[in-house]
């Protein structure tokens, strides 16, 4: 159990600022590690985590790997396409099974909304929510914090626009709550169909026409386009949601200010986000990833119950 | 012949006929046979002391979930039954949606047939309107009637044909039954697992917008105006679904509306973190639909309270939010429920209360039971409505637990029940 964050980290909606500023406080020495020639301390040796994936993810999945390796914990990959229901056995059988192996900690990724919370309820294990649904993807959000917070140098006040299809979007909701808890300013921006409802009342202002996001941001996070959308109704092509709210060198040319540019990939390149943007300047999309398997370690050590100052300085690297 | 019965010194509230008065009331050969001040105790009656104690016509409850035939692991028709005597009703009706359907005269008689068997309430089957519930075939309503069906409902499914329910409402004219709908637009409605809002939002569960529901209360009422049929629409959980209603009966249509106890006492911030004893479908809606709800209880705009009492076994419940079934049992807190929301806040007075419970969906289904008139069937509920008592899912009387309101404690309190002047329950000595 750690002090700093509880038993679990489900989403950051019930982090206070406190919290959330002490995972990005962590995650800094452990920035250094991965650029050790040895990128490993012993901080979780012995410790077993399984990585529990529902759903297809390359980025995270991997991200998570590389944090519990570097921090030395012995970790399984469990990958199953499909819901729980359509292999059969329930996600609370699955749940008490691995509980049965005396694990310590579970990185779940799954395509329901709340099911780490779920699992976390019926488990002692620590549980780490890697993407439930379109609930909240913690993770995601701190190394998007993290990554405004090395390049502006702060959080409160900061203008950040989120930029595409918020109704289906973890990433999104994470990100609110994570912001406007730090004092950011949140704008979401997309197609009407692709609001949920009443999304102001998390705190947030909408923008109908993304030319008035970019007018206002210092920085906009811009939200993968699945592209299932289009069949489903929401949009009626990829061709003219990029006209519309695709973000293109000439839209950021027009903006009174250097807007940054996140990106939680993949990317539809040509689709939410042009090819110039994302290779250009001011994208921090290759840094944001960097981050992830640092903030990740964080989240991973601090839940495991070490010391919000990990100073990480001399870390004894692990003999191989 | 049973033994008779005096119910001794109760507080008598019968709303069928503005009775309001402490007296006796005396129940022989199966019907209301006396009521009045000392009444003299017949030779071989039971004398049961209802002193401080409610004595009303039984509840009857004109949407119930009863699984059998198909689904007895959730609930059986004499456990359905026994589930509904305990929460002091008289009379439930048992939607069709089983397994098979009870789409033909032979299904009905053998619901008919489980309910007398189980000699608890009175167990009034619901056929299918459509064969095999399958929204194209009507049904046969006249042999289903015959053999005991009081209403049809393709309930679960939405009537999305409106030239089906425009038969259904015409050929049920002949019966005089009423056809009652389940209200959705399921294109509109389609994936979702609770209400569109805010909630929603913030959990990232798709949301059923109010409008899904509203869309198909105003072409049942359209429909009910070119057929002069009887629509019955079961559930009603919005705002606007009461204001068209509302409209509707000012025209003098022959529409008739229930709402649930869950949509006269929670919002969908009961969901939670993810709670799948608040999943049921009509969802959870926000406090000012719940709030609509009351008001309409209370001027009868909605007709009556109906539990939807729907069994779901544990491990259906215990899983993944957009996985778990939808639906609450409700027959044993229902009363409570009402007394707890309605009548202590006096939004409804106690007379109300029992007219939306038991007169109103008596009368208008056209059932026994639902006055103590003289001569009307000997269907009572004696309880106390200051007694409080906790629902312990230990006790409870259904074969289901899936309950929003487990552990809680709530008012009311029954002591029997009496159906055809036979005690079919008797409350455990407090």
């Amino acid at each position: 159990m750690s002090a700093v964050l509880g038993k679990d980290l489900v989403g950051l909606e019930s982090l206070s600022a406190e919290q959330i500023t002490a995972i990005l406080d962590t995650a800094e020495p452990f920035k250094e590690v991965s650029e050790r020639q040895i990128k490993k301390v012993p901080a979780l040796r012995g410790k077993t985590i399984v990585n529990l994936f529902f759903e297809a993810s390359t980025r995270t999945r991997i991200s998570f790997e590389f944090a519990e390796k570097r921090l030395s914990a012995d970790t399984v990959n469990v990958a199953s396409t499909g819901s729980s229901v359509a292999k059969g056995e329930t996600l609370v059988d699955t749940a008490r099974n691995l509980e049965a192996m005396r694990i310590d900690m579970v990185v779940i990724r799954h395509g329901s909304s709340g099911a780490a919370r779920f699992l976390g309820d019926r488990i002692r294990s620590n549980v780490v929510n890697a993407g439930d649904g379109k609930h909240e993807h913690p993770t995601q959000a701190l190394l998007d914090l993290l990554t405004l917070r090395d390049r502006f140098g702060r959080i409160d006040g900061l203008k950040v626009g989120i930029i595409g299809d918020v109704l289906h979007s973890r990433v999104a909701r994470s990100n609110i709550w994570g912001l406007t808890r730090l004092g950011a300013e949140v704008a979401v921006c997309g197609p009407t169909t692709l609001m949920p409802r009443e999304i102001e009342r998390m705190g947030v202002r909408v923008f109908r026409r993304v030319e008035e996001a970019i007018e206002w941001a210092d920085a906009l996070n811009v939200l993968r386009l699945q592209l299932e959308r289009m069949t489903a109704g929401f949009i009626p092509s990829l061709r003219e949601y990029n006209r519309v709210f695709g973000i293109s060198s000439e839209r950021l040319a027009r903006a009174p200010r250097e807007i940054l540019i996140l990106h939680p990939g993949p990317m539809n390149r040509g689709v939410e986000i042009d090819s110039d943007v994302a290779d250009g300047p001011h994208s921090v999309i290759l840094p944001q990833v960097t981050n992830g398997v640092a903030v990740r370690m964080a989240v991973l050590y601090l839940l495991a119950g070490g010391a919000p100052d990990w100073s990480g300085g001399p870390g004894t690297p692990e003999a191989s | 012949m049973t033994r008779p019965i005096l119910l001794r010194g109760g507080r008598l509230l019968d709303p069928s006929r503005g009775l309001d008065e402490v007296a006796d009331l005396l129940l022989a050969d199966g019907r209301i046979a006396d009521h009045g001040r000392d009444l003299g105790v017949p030779d071989d009656a039971l004398v049961l002391e209802a002193a401080g104690l409610v004595v009303a016509p039984g509840l009857v409850d004109v949407h119930v979930h009863l699984r059998e035939p198909g689904q007895e692991e959730r609930e059986t028709i004499a456990t359905g039954a026994g589930s509904a005597v305990a929460g002091g009703f008289t009379g439930i009706c048992a939607m069709p949606n089983t397994d098979p359907v009870i789409d033909n005269q032979g299904a009905v008689g053998f619901v008919k047939a489980r309910g007398l068997a189980a000699g608890l309430a009175r167990v009034h089957p619901i056929g299918c309107v459509s064969v095999g519930q399958q929204g194209a075939q009507l049904a046969e309503f006249g042999e289903m009637v015959a053999a005991g069906a009081v209403a049809v409902s393709d309930d679960g499914h939405p009537i999305m044909s409106s030239q089906l329910m425009r038969s259904a409402l015409e050929y049920a004219r002949t019966f005089d039954i009423p056809v009652a709908d389940h209200c959705e637009d399921m294109p509109l409605a389609a994936g979702g697992v609770m209400h569109e809002g805010i909630v929603s939002t913030r959990l990232g569960l798709k949301g059923i917008p109010a409008a899904a529901e509203e869309i198909h209360v105003a072409r049942d009422c359209i429909l009910a105006e070119l057929t002069g049929g009887h629509v019955h629409l079961c559930h009603m959980s919005t705002r606007g679904s009461v204001e068209l209603i509302r409209r509707a009966k000012d025209r003098g249509l022959r529409v008739t509306a229930e709402a649930a106890p869950h949509h006269f006492a929670l919002t969908h911030e009961r969901v939670g973190d993810y709670d799948t004893n608040a999943k049921m479908n009509p969802p959870l809606r926000e406090a000012e639909d719940r709030d609509a709800i009351r008001a309409a209880l209370a001027d009868g705009t909605l007709d009556c309270i109906a539990t939807d009492h729907a069994p779901h076994h544990y491990d259906a419940k215990e899983r993944e939010f957009d996985d778990a079934p939808n639906g609450i049992i409700g027959l044993e807190t229902a009363l409570s429920v009402g007394l707890r929301e309605l009548v202590q806040p006096g939004r409804l007075s106690l007379a109300t209360l029992i007219d939306r419970m038991s007169c109103a969906p008596a009368r208008l289904w056209r059932l026994p039971g639902g006055t103590l008139a003289r001569g009307g069937v000997a269907d009572v509920v004696v309880f106390d409505p200051e007694a409080r008592w906790t629902v312990d899912p230990a006790r409870i009387r259904s074969r289901s637990r899936n309950s929003p309101w487990l552990g809680e404690e709530l008012p009311g309190r029954v002591r029997w029940t009496l159906v055809g002047g036979r005690v079919v329950f008797e409350a455990a000595s407090a």
